[in-house]
């Protein structure tokens, strides 16, 4: 196996998805190429960044009000008026 | 309201499908910062952003007894955020300004080349240690916004909301294949602009807030 195939199927190894054939042949590749080593790992810290970092940003306050606003009309014209 | 805040989604739903309003207003409040994220990520305009967060809820609202399972109110509702955020994007294709990147955006990739990493370099420090750092929120955020609009969507989904690859390709109405390949090329292209920063050979970024 060659680098540039190891390209292709790097997504599916990452995320577990690969047949156990394909993903022998991939970590033996790994185990002499310190050049694909270094990718699959740094891909990894890529994808942990994001995962793990949260990223969430707050909605604007007049956007939340009027979301909410909606939500009460909505549901008063689907359930008449509010039962809680 | 504060009182339901303990309740799981599934009670929560239960709750709102027999009426109550409080409780799928407390959902509301659950989500309503990450249905904003996931919609600015897509769209990128806050008034488009803020009219997917609303369409999004209310047609949770008017389809919440078709959800069976409570407990996936989240991923069933990123799947209507996503959708209508699609919506957006594909009414601004067709708008008469379009760029080719953006008219080629449909076609299947599959077989296109996929970019060699260019910058192969260790990171100085682990996504634990950065995450740290609040610059790295910064940087993060910054460096996914660079991204074509049709990888950033895909990464968003698989990766930040971990939306399946099914589900991604149902809201973005692509192929499961294309997902992949669009997966695929954004990783790439945040590894590598994330190893010119972290990279143990690369400049102290960093230091420079």
């Amino acid at each position: 196996m060659k680098c540039e195939q190891l390209l292709r199927i790097l997504g599916d190894y990452i995320d577990g998805e690969i047949d156990p054939e394909m993903c022998e042949l991939f970590e033996r590749h790994m185990a002499q190429c310190p050049r694909c080593q270094v990718v699959v790992d740094t891909m990894r810290k890529t994808i942990a960044l994001y995962r793990d970092g949260e990223l969430v940003f707050e909605m604007p306050v007049q956007f939340r009000e009027r979301l909410h606003q909606a939500i009460r009309q909505r549901w008063q014209e689907k359930f008449g008026s509010s039962n809680t | 309201m504060q009182t339901q805040a303990y309740r799981s989604d599934g009670e929560l739903v239960e709750l709102a499908k027999a009426g109550d309003l409080s409780a799928f207003e407390t959902l509301v409040t659950r989500y309503e910062n990450r249905i904003w994220s996931l919609a600015k990520q897509l769209v990128q305009h806050d008034e488009d952003a803020a009219d997917v967060v609303q369409d999004a809820f209310l047609t949770a609202l008017e389809h919440l007894h078709e959800l069976r399972d409570g407990e996936r109110f989240g991923a069933w509702l990123k799947q209507i955020a996503a959708r209508l955020a699609y919506r957006v994007l594909e009414k601004r294709r067709r708008m008469p300004i379009q760029s080719l990147e953006t008219l080629l955006g449909e076609g299947t990739e599959e077989d296109d080349p996929i970019p060699h990493p260019e910058l192969v370099a260790d990171w100085r420090d682990s996504p634990e240690t950065l995450l740290q750092r609040s610059e790295t929120m910064r940087i993060i955020e910054q460096v996914l916004s660079e991204l074509p609009e049709k990888y950033r969507a895909v990464f968003w989904l698989r990766d930040v909301e971990q939306l399946s690859t099914r589900e991604t390709a149902e809201a973005l109405g692509i192929s499961e294949a294309n997902v992949k390949v669009r997966l695929l090329r954004a990783r790439l292209m945040l590894r590598e602009k994330l190893t010119r920063i972290f990279g143990a050979d690369a400049p102290q970024l960093l230091a420079a807030e």
